[in-house]
């Protein structure tokens, strides 16, 4: 088991969706970081992300890692949240058949693994259709 | 900066599931025939790329254990890493180093020894090249990672099903005439599309193997090859490298691959050259989308062209340019770590004249292009006979 200290200093991104806007030029980075990507400015404001987007597109992962075995099949994809920041989640909830590029979904607060047999639960967000 | 020659070449005499071979037998296998095929009695430095001994195997510190099982102490040995780029990547540090003058005689070796551990905690170790907290947190795999580019391709450019068959098709046609391939055999589009789903829409004969292996090559420069080589000669034209983000999903495009792009404009602009003077091409075909992607990225097919390009027979052998004459990853198999230096094999092989049965005929400049991740790190070289 890890130290749980690797999944506690997530919580704020992990739990409460915490980003930071660059001062500079208003790019949002998720999860926050030292120093701006785009103007490498240092000055952060502390923003939330939007709880609604679109899926901008999707599979549906047939083999996965063990600790997701009870869960397998499973649909995950790169969601484009309202604001424009773009998140890898989990598509929970879900008609594989019905999944398309373009739907709307919203976050929900989820489990998403067990750290080992003795560890820590480890929860995120996954999108289910709106 | 001075001329580079490629003075010798060496691989296993078969890569696979190599269960009575270890990590450092491997890598001291294939490094010792290059430097057999190079013909020198010493080398003054060494590069090991490999992307993951310490998950694979246990081991970390591969320069110096390689070093040492290669009986060459006292030279400086270091370990490249760069994910599935780590082989392009070791390949340009030795570049770099014998260009720069630092150095005359330069072992580049790359090895993985991957059947060591589970399937699943192979996959576990390979996700570590993936965005561990925000991409495989999520349970995203690398299989997925290609299928969520695949279906932007499919839905943007009307790319096929079958034309990602094909790519797998195309390469293990080439690889069935190479008998150091892992699965050096055909296979038809309808073996692939019934194949096992993988991640939708990627089924398991879209995806490279899991592969024990090693390749490695000795370069020096042009003028001291000119004296010493037995082989017909071969220059490094150019090398380049160029990073992304680590996570897919942090990038503007999701179906193109613009670490690939910006090495490859470096690479033509180093080389003098344009896409149109490359008569082959090695690239990492890690998954069948991933072939199509780089070609675009390379401007060696146009944009969104690439699966036409596969199902057309433009870049089989025989085709206008041949892509992964070796089999590519697909076929020849994917020891991670070595995988870049094996493209560099394959081309000095055509460029040679010494292809065997996939030669091309009058192959005369050729290019290599070595991806991590889902393109985050890109290395591409281009070699030319001279
Ligand atoms: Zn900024």
């Amino acid at each position: 088991m890890a130290n749980p200290a690797r999944y506690w200093r997530e919580i704020p991104q992990r739990y409460r969706l915490e980003a930071a806007r660059c001062t500079s030029c208003g790019e949002i980075s998720y999860p926050p970081r030292l120093a701006c990507r785009k103007c490498r400015s240092r000055k952060f404001e502390s923003v939330v992300l939007a709880d609604e987007g679109k899926i901008l597109t999707y599979t549906i992962t047939r083999v996965g890692p063990s600790q997701l075995a009870d869960l397998t099949p499973y649909a995950v994809g790169v969601v484009e949240l309202e604001g424009g920041v773009r998140i890898m989640a989990q598509i929970a909830d879900c008609d594989f058949e019905e999944l398309a590029i373009g739907q709307r979904v919203r976050l929900e607060f989820r489990k998403i693994q067990e750290d080992g047999q003795a560890g820590i639960l480890c929860y995120g967000h996954k999108c289910v259709p709106v | 900066m001075r001329d580079v020659a490629i003075l010798g070449v060496g691989i296993n005499k078969k890569w696979g599931e190599l269960w009575e071979m270890s990590l450092r037998d491997i890598f001291v296998e294939a490094a010792l025939n290059a430097v057999d095929d190079a013909g020198v009695d010493h080398v003054d430095s060494m590069y090991v790329g490999c992307m993951s001994s310490g998950l694979f195997v246990g081991q970390e510190h591969l320069g110096c254990l390689m070093a040492d099982y290669l009986g060459i102490n006292p030279v400086p040995a270091t370990r490249v890493e760069s994910a599935c780029a780590s082989g392009g990547a070791a390949f340009r540090q030795g570049f770099i180093e014998v260009a720069s003058g630092t150095s005359d005689i330069v072992l580049v070796g790359g090895v993985e020894k991957m059947t060591d551990v589970s399937g699943d905690e192979a996959t576990y170790a390979l996700s570590a090249a993936s965005d561990m907290e925000y991409e495989a947190y999520h349970g995203i795999t690398f299989p997925g990672l290609y299928a969520l580019m695949a279906r932007v391709h499919m839905e943007r450019y009307g790319t096929t099903r079958e034309q990602l068959a094909h790519v797998s098709v195309k390469n293990h046609k080439h690889g069935s005439f190479n008998p150091e391939a892992q699965y050096p055999f055909a296979i038809s589009v309808e073996d692939v599309l019934g194949s096992v789903m993988v991640a939708d829409p990627l089924r398991i004969l879209d995806c490279s193997p899991i592969t024990d292996g090693a390749a490695a090559v000795v370069l020096c420069p042009l003028e001291m090859a000119r004296k010493i080589s037995k082989q017909p000669l071969v220059k490094v034209l150019a090398s380049a490298q160029a990073s992304d983000s680590i996570a897919l999903h942090s990038r503007s495009d999701l179906a193109w691959l613009e670490a690939v792009h910006r090495a490859g404009e470096k690479a033509y602009k180093m080389a003098g050259k344009t896409p149109k003077d490359i008569h082959l091409a090695e690239v990492h075909d890690c998954f069948s989308i991933a072939e199509i992607l780089a070609l675009e990225a390379l401007s060696l097919v146009e944009k969104g062209k690439g699966g036409q390009a596969a199902e057309s027979g433009m870049t089989a052998l025989g085709g206008k340019v041949p892509v992964n004459t070796s089999g590519g990853l697909k076929s020849k198999g994917h020891p991670v770590g070595a995988t870049g230096v094996a493209q560099v094999i394959e081309i000095t092989r055509q460029l040679r004249g010494s292809a065997g049965e996939r030669q091309v005929e009058g192959a005369r400049t050729g290019l290599t292009q070595n991806m991590g991740g889902t393109g985050g790190s890109s290395v591409v070289h281009i070699l030319e006979a001279v």
